[in-house]
Parts: structure tokens; C-alpha cells; sequence
């Protein structure tokens, strides 16, 4: 798809930067206890930087992406976009999930429109806009068809297109390939980093991969758990635009080694913490 | 009586041939079983005030055309309303439930205690209360058939994915686009297979409503015909009732069909 540059308005440089500052988020549980999911976080985020967040499970990824998303409020410290604080959702984000959740009743078409619809931000040239997305992830000819006609990498793929339709500066997805099998998977990989490249966003990327995680990041933020902190922050310089086939490049074994060792060198420490 | 049209777990898109199997299975099924009763009733000599052979039934009921029309009429209206105003009572009340826990909290009592009364006992209270009238056979069928119309329509508001109520916060939809755009579209195969059983349940109370308090009906057709040992009669009433039954379900099966066809064929819950 030739892309018009002139789409995005406002260019580059006024794009937001995320900046989290010792964010602190507790829950409370039903039994009285108090959750930490996220302990003294702080992340600073660059426009157009593409961020993925690893660690086990449990470590406050998902809760993190809630809180940039202004679904989730810090209890202390301070999540800002562009320098405004997060205190609620902002337009500027778009969001993917693990399931794709498309709308049974309603054209793959009008899925992607959806957003758009609820915020009552439906223009004459909406409709367009949201076939050149389908046609950008390959999906041209689909419109019209149902969700339940689609594979599940397909319906994914109208999941994104329905993030993007606002035309957000950041893209929030929450282990969104986590559902598809392993060939979809690394298909999806290489197409969000197509669709990345051709529509630059902030993404922040949420996985259990470690190899999706390197293929895809700038840098690849490695959390560990209970309470969820930044254990370390991982760059992976290989160079762009990668694919699966240069997996074998110095920079990616680096960086999945490094990733390796903090997540399962912390299990280790902690088992052998928990049986003595 | 054996009209079995109970609509099997559909497929989408039959066969023309699967269609007329559909179809002819059950009413050759139906033709045989009259028949079978037929034969016992006249090899065996079975009294008719015990069970009247479906001839006998069919002459009878015959006989009295005018009449068993103005009570199929009297009862259908009386379904329909009953039927309607539980819809119209149902679905807020649904709506309400799952708002907020607090109104929850607040309402199930209330609903429950409704439907512990036994409503045979409660008829003719309410007859009493509300005088010989439609009034009364309508509130009645209401409370019969508006229940499970509640629980399958507050079982679907609530059957949302939750990443969706999340999109339409991201979104900052108000609550009503959230209940009009999402919740309400994903409820409908659950409050469809609340209407199908509130059909059915509407049938029930209607006639049950008719025992107590009519002068017309086929409730009231059974009623006074037994009490005349007319028992064809009331066989006739019966087989007209379950007709009714039978049809209305099947009017609901095909508004969902044609108004929702993205909801028939994943319906959630067994109907």
C-alpha cells in the first residue's frame, strides 16, 4: 500500500513520548490482601520506538499496559503521555488483545469502524480509511465477510485494524499473537513489523516470547514478578528490517540470552529461595 | 401428544433434501402415533371418558367450531399479552441486574420471592384483588413466563468479553452506547432462548390463569367440558393448546432466524 505521508498530521516530532515514574499499582484481592502488580516502575518510552515487555507470568505486563492504556491508574507515581498525565483513556492510544474479540454480528468492515462509532467519530471518509487499513494487512476483498468466516490470525489481523482506525500514536498490544499457533504466529511477527514500518506508532508490545520479543523490539523491557519491577531493560541493535531468517545474527543471541538469564536465572534463585 | 417439532440444533444452510426431512420425519411420526391410538382405542374398546380415540376427539371438537375458535382466540390473546409485558418488564429489569451489584442485591430477593409463590394459589387472590377480568389472567402469565426471560437476558448482558467493555472504555463510550452497541447485541441468542422458554411458559399460564378465573379460553374449554365428562372435548382443547404452543416457539425460532441470523446459529444455551 502506498502510503501517504501527509496522513498523519502534525508529523514526527510532535508524536507523545510515554514517560512512567515510579509507578506503583496495588490491588486489593477479595480475601482482604493487598496485591502488588507493579512495583516503582519507570520507563521512558521514545516516539515511534517499538517496545516490548517479557517476563513470566504475573509480573504486571498487562496491568503496565493498562495504566499507559487509562484503564488502570497508578496508586502512586506518575504515568504521563506527551507529558499529561494518564487519568483516563486518551485517543492518542489503540489497543490489540490476546482475543481478538471482533463483534459476531456485526461486517469485518464495521469491526474495524467500531472505535470510531463509539466515539462518535464517524466521518464520510471513515469508511475508506478503513479499507485501506484491511487492504494493509491483506485483507482486501474481506469487508464485508463475517468474523466467523475468518481464520484466527485473520480475525487478529481485523483486531488490529480496529486499534488503528483513530489513527493512535501508540499501540498497546496485549500478547496479541498469543492465541495463534506457531506458523501464524511468525507470520503475524513479520507483519506487524511490516505494518510498523510502513505506519511508524510507539508500540508497546506485551508477550511471553523471548524470540518474538527480540524480532520485534528496539528494546525489550524484561520484567520479573511479584512484585512486578523492571528487572532490566535489553537493546537490540540488529539491524532493520529483520526477519526470521537473520534469527542466527550476533545481536538477536545476545539479547535472547541476556532476556534468558534474568528470567530464568530469577526462577532458579527464587525455587531454590522458596524450598529452603 | 406427541408434536414433536422441537427444532433440532440447526446447521446453517441445509440441503433442500435435509429441509423436507426436517419437515416430513416429524409429521410422519406424528401421523403414526394417531394412528397406533386409533387402533388401541378401538381393538381394546378403551372408554372415551378414560382416553377418547382421535377420531372421536377430532368430530367433537368439530362440532363445536365456533366455540373452540372464540376460546383459541381468548387464550392467544391473553398469551400474547402476558407475553409481551414480560418482554417489556424483562429486559430493564435484566438491564438493571447487571448495572450495578448493588441493585442486583436489591432485586433478586424480590424476583425469587415472586417465583416461590406457587401461582395456582395465587390466581385467585388476584381475581379478588384485581376483579373478573383479563387484568388478573394476564399478571398471572407474566409471573409464570417472565423469569427465565430475566436470568437468560442478565446471563447474556453479562456474557461480554471483558476486553470489549474495555475497548469501549478506551473508546470513552457512555454506559448507553456500551449497552446499546455491545451488550445488548451479545445478549441477544441468551434472550432468545429466554423468549423461547417465556413462550412456552406463557401457554402454561394462561391456562392455568383460565382454571381459576374465565369464561372463555381453552383452559376454561377443558375446565368446564371435564365437568361434563366431555372428555373428547377437553382432548380437542389439549391438542389446539399444544398446536399453539408448538407454532408460537416456532414463530420466535424464525424472528431470530430472519432478524438475528449471526445469533441462531451460535446459540449459548441449549433451547
Amino acid at each position: 500500500m502506498a502510503l501517504s505521508p501527509g496522513a498523519r498530521s502534525g508529523g514526527e516530532a510532535a508524536a507523545p513520548t510515554i514517560a512512567l515514574d515510579r509507578v506503583t499499582r496495588v490491588f486489593n484481592s477479595r480475601d482482604g490482601d493487598q496485591i502488588v502488580a507493579l512495583q516503582d516502575v519507570s520507563l521512558e518510552i521514545a516516539a515511534n520506538e517499538f517496545i516490548t515487555l517479557v517476563g513470566p507470568s504475573g509480573c504486571g505486563k498487562s496491568t503496565l499496559l493498562r495504566i499507559v492504556a487509562g484503564l488502570a491508574l497508578p496508586t502512586t507515581g506518575r504515568a504521563a503521555i506527551a507529558g499529561v498525565q494518564i487519568r483516563e483513556p486518551r485517543p492518542e492510544t489503540g489497543i490489540v488483545f490476546q482475543a481478538p474479540t471482533l463483534l459476531p454480528w456485526a461486517s469485518v468492515l464495521d469491526n474495524v469502524l467500531f472505535p470510531l462509532r463509539m466515539m462518535h467519530r464517524i466521518e464520510p471518509d471513515s469508511t475508506d480509511k478503513a479499507a485501506a487499513l484491511l487492504k494493509l494487512v491483506g485483507l482486501s476483498g474481506f469487508e464485508s465477510k463475517s468474523p466467523r468466516e475468518l481464520s484466527g490470525g485473520m480475525q487478529q489481523r481485523v483486531a488490529i485494524c480496529r486499534a488503528l482506525v483513530h489513527e493512535p500514536d501508540i499501540l498497546l498490544m496485549d500478547e496479541p499473537f498469543g492465541a495463534l499457533d506457531a506458523l501464524t504466529r511468525e507470520e503475524m511477527t513479520m507483519e506487524l513489523l511490516r505494518i510498523w514500518s510502513e505506519r511508524p506508532k510507539t508500540v508497546l508490545f506485551v508477550t511471553h516470547s523471548i524470540t518474538e520479543a527480540v524480532m520485534l523490539a528496539d528494546r525489550v523491557v524484561v520484567m520479573s514478578p511479584r512484585p512486578g519491577r523492571v528487572a532490566e531493560i535489553v537493546d537490540v541493535n540488529a539491524p532493520r528490517p529483520r526477519s526470521f531468517d537473520n534469527e542466527a545474527d550476533p545481536s538477536f543471541h545476545e539479547a535472547t540470552q541476556r532476556i534468558r538469564q534474568l528470567i530464568f536465572g530469577q526462577k532458579h534463585a527464587s525455587s531454590n529461595r522458596a524450598s529452603s | 401428544m406427541p408434536v414433536q417439532t422441537a427444532p433440532l440444533p440447526e446447521k446453517p444452510r441445509k440441503k433442500p433434501s435435509a429441509a423436507v426431512h426436517e419437515v416430513m420425519v416429524p409429521m410422519l411420526v406424528t401421523l403414526a402415533t394417531f394412528l397406533v391410538w386409533e387402533i388401541i382405542c378401538r381393538l381394546f374398546k378403551v372408554p372415551e371418558f378414560l382416553v377418547p380415540a382421535p377420531s372421536r376427539i377430532w368430530d367433537d371438537t368439530i362440532a363445536i367450531t365456533p366455540t373452540v375458535l372464540a376460546d383459541t382466540a381468548a387464550t392467544l390473546k391473553t398469551v400474547m399479552l402476558g407475553f409481551v409485558v414480560s418482554i417489556i418488564i424483562s429486559l430493564p429489569l435484566a438491564v438493571m441486574l447487571t448495572a450495578s451489584p448493588a441493585i442486583a442485591g436489591a432485586l433478586y430477593p424480590f424476583l425469587v420471592w415472586t417465583q416461590s409463590i406457587p401461582k395456582v394459589a395465587l390466581a385467585p387472590i388476584l381475581v379478588v384483588v384485581m376483579g373478573s377480568n383479563e387484568l388478573p389472567r394476564v399478571v398471572i402469565t407474566v409471573l409464570v413466563a417472565f423469569f427465565p426471560l430475566v436470568i437468560s437476558s442478565a446471563t447474556g448482558l453479562m456474557s461480554v468479553p471483558p476486553e470489549l467493555i474495555e475497548l469501549s472504555r478506551a473508546c470513552r463510550a457512555s454506559k448507553w452506547s456500551e449497552l446499546w452497541r455491545i451488550r445488548l447485541p451479545y445478549a441477544i441468542p441468551y434472550i432468545f432462548s429466554g423468549l423461547k422458554v417465556a413462550i412456552s411458559l406463557a401457554v402454561v399460564g394462561a391456562v392455568v390463569a383460565e382454571f381459576v378465573n374465565a369464561d372463555a379460553g381453552l383452559g376454561f374449554l377443558i375446565a368446564t367440558s371435564t365437568a361434563f365428562f366431555k372428555v373428547p372435548v377437553a382432548f380437542g382443547a389439549l391438542i389446539v393448546l399444544s398446536v399453539m404452543g408448538v407454532v408460537l416457539f416456532q414463530l420466535v425460532v424464525i424472528a431470530e432466524r430472519v432478524f438475528f441470523p449471526w445469533s441462531s446459529g451460535n446459540t449459548p444455551v441449549a433451547s
